[in-house]
């Protein structure tokens, strides 16, 4: 049955729905909606909603949760997320899955509360100390979240790493039709690690406090095969009017609805653009891009924010495309219209004197 | 022969990194004694301190779990709300928190939690090398207060038994030491009716423990035993602080 919700409603009941049974979270707004939601939908359901006193408070409750073997599920935006770093890097450490819902808005510092890309390095470098990744999954729309949640916390599971879902306070915050028909549950796995108490089984501990930094670098190391595992088997992406394209979008999340509306605009021009839409920000579709760039020449990145995945996109293209840029930083969304005549200049431009060359 | 008195078995034999004289050794056995005692092995989780006491794991033959500096009573309340039917408690050293945790600490205090907390106050940092926490003692010498800690500089001694006892959320505070036999008998006590405490589902338990530490406040450990007395407890009376009749 399709309803209509906002997207931080939706989220909350894709998560109920995904088992999650703890959520702990401070309001900030744009995510609000989804507390709320957890706090009214949690009791009913057998889970446990706190509202902590700090972000930093829930992100440690969240990892005493996954301790005691629980899913659980925290949120925020831009300045919390800043305040959970410390807990995600512990997470990564001990290995506990958890899933963190950034719901972006404008900054640096206080910014604003409207929908922006800004955090993109933070989600997808780590953001805390040490040497690690976390999943980053870049949902586009309200639907698309019933697919995206339980993802994550089966990816969480699976891995035994922290899962972030990175939206915008757009996709927070509007509402559109959204069915849960099709969410499957995610099977339960083996969590013998767990502390239960030590009955019936040797006393287990769940530390990273690691002196001996040969046993440090070889936790180091066990975390970095997990991370390339990752890389190769949980890449996801969508392309969109790419077969024929001679110049690919790069957007994602919000940034890319907005793409989409500019592409379609294009087309009926006779514009050759596509897109490619990444559903994981890490692992990064680097092969996807180099696969394009055999007969695509052209790429044109767009993202609200002054330019942050356009260096994984540089990364992934190693010089074999002719990378365009056009970002809007702040808190700015904007319109289909606009995105639209910048890429037709860029379009234009790079087709002036015949068939574009390769770099 | 008669056995009068044994290493308790949930104690692993290991050796404790602590320095001489150091009273985090008699705690860490105290809590193992309790634990036994009550037959809690099965169901007790602990949530380990970043500090002198971040290694009882390689001590403790029960579950543990490592949080972050100062976020021990956030662990152990995620902890705790996933299982209600465990005995879980967080070791807390002053500057874990007294300090850097406050906040976690005071509000699971004031929710409630239906955890214990083993708060051990010594009045330095000890693991860092005996800088000044917030219960370090006005004109007392540490690394980071070298002419002495000046309240116009650096505030005052935090007492946190005082401070939790008017949260509502609160249900037993007792503050003990460990300086000499008699004290250690009360202190072993109070674990134990904290703990008990926490089984009766009576709410947030909290026994803080004044414990020497010698070597960063430049004493033998007797005299460091005597400054408790003589000194220490004059900022931080002895006694149980709350008490609510469950």
């Amino acid at each position: 049955m399709r309803r209509l919700m906002s997207g931080n409603a939706a989220l909350g009941e894709a998560a109920v729905l995904s088992g999650c049974t703890h959520y702990f979270g401070y309001p900030i707004t744009p995510q609000n909606e989804l507390t709320e939601y957890m706090a009214r939908r949690m009791p009913g359901a057998g889970g446990v909603f706190i509202q902590s006193e700090s972000e930093i408070a829930a992100i440690n409750m969240v990892l005493g949760a996954s301790v005691a073997g629980a899913r659980s599920m925290t949120s925020s935006s831009g300045p919390g997320m800043s305040l959970k770093q410390e807990g995600i890097s512990y997470l990564v450490a001990d290995e506990l899955p958890a899933v963190i819902v950034n719901m972006m808005r404008g900054g640096p510092g206080m910014g604003n509360i409207s929908a922006a890309q800004s955090d993109y390095f933070q989600a997808t470098r780590g953001g805390g100390h040490g040497d690690y990744r976390t999943v980053v999954l870049a949902p586009g729309s309200v639907q698309e979240l019933t697919e995206v949640v339980p993802l994550a916390f089966d990816l969480a599971d699976k891995y035994r790493n922290p899962v972030i879902i990175l939206g915008d306070g757009m996709l927070g915050q509007m509402m559109e039709p959204v069915d849960f028909d099709g969410l499957v549950r995610p099977p339960d796995y083996d969590k013998s690690w767990a502390l239960t108490g030590a009955r019936g089984r040797p006393a287990q501990a769940i530390y990273s406090l690691i002196f001996d930094t040969k046993l440090q670098e070889e936790h180091n190391w066990k975390l970095q095969r997990k991370f390339r595992l990752i890389e190769q088997n949980e890449v996801r992406y969508e392309t969109y009017l790419a077969d024929d394209a001679e110049m690919i979008v790069v957007a994602y999340g919000i940034g890319a609805r907005v793409a989409k509306g500019a592409i379609k605009r294009l087309r009926q021009e006779d514009l050759k653009v596509g897109m490619i839409r990444p559903i994981t920000l890490w692992p990064f579709p680097t092969k996807a891009l180099q696969e394009m760039a055999k007969t695509v020449s052209d790429f044109f990145v767009f993202e609200m924010s002054a330019g942050q995945m356009v260096e994984d996109v540089r990364l992934a293209l190693e010089g074999k495309g002719h990378i365009h840029f056009y970002g809007r930083p702040g808190g700015v969304i904007p319109m289909p219209v606009e995105l639209y005549r910048i890429i037709s200049r860029h379009y234009y431009q790079a087709h002036a004197g015949g068939k574009r060359k390769k770099p | 022969m008669k056995t009068v008195y044994a290493r308790p078995k949930l104690l692993k034999e290991a050796h404790f990194h602590y320095c001489p004289g150091c009273g985090h050794g008699i705690i860490n056995r105290l809590l193992m004694e309790v634990i036994e005692e009550m037959d809690l092995q099965g169901d007790a989780i602990c949530v380990a301190p970043a500090g002198c006491g971040m290694l009882l794991y390689n001590y403790f033959e029960i579950d543990v779990v490592e949080a972050a500096h100062g976020r021990g009573a956030a662990v152990a309340t995620g902890i705790k709300r996933v299982r209600p039917q465990n005995l879980v408690f967080s070791y807390q050293g002053d500057g874990d928190l007294a300090a850097i945790g406050t906040a976690e600490g005071f509000h699971a205090a004031n929710r409630g939690e239906n955890i214990t907390v083993i708060f051990v106050n010594n009045g330095v940092y000890g693991m860092t090398g005996g800088q000044m926490a917030p219960t370090t003692l006005l004109d007392q010498v540490t690394t980071t207060t070298p002419t002495g800690r000046d309240a116009g500089l650096a505030g005052h001694p935090v007492r946190i038994c005082e401070v939790f006892s008017v949260l509502d959320g609160t249900s037993y505070l007792e503050r003990v030491a460990v300086n000499k036999p008699a004290a250690v008998v009360k202190a072993r006590k109070a674990i134990t009716k904290a703990f008990q405490r926490q089984i009766d589902g009576a709410g947030f338990s909290l026994v803080e423990i004044l414990s020497p530490c010698p070597v960063n406040w430049k004493m033998g450990p007797l005299e460091a035993c005597q400054w408790i007395d003589e000194v220490m407890v004059k900022q931080f009376p002895l006694g149980v602080f709350k008490e609510v009749p469950c």
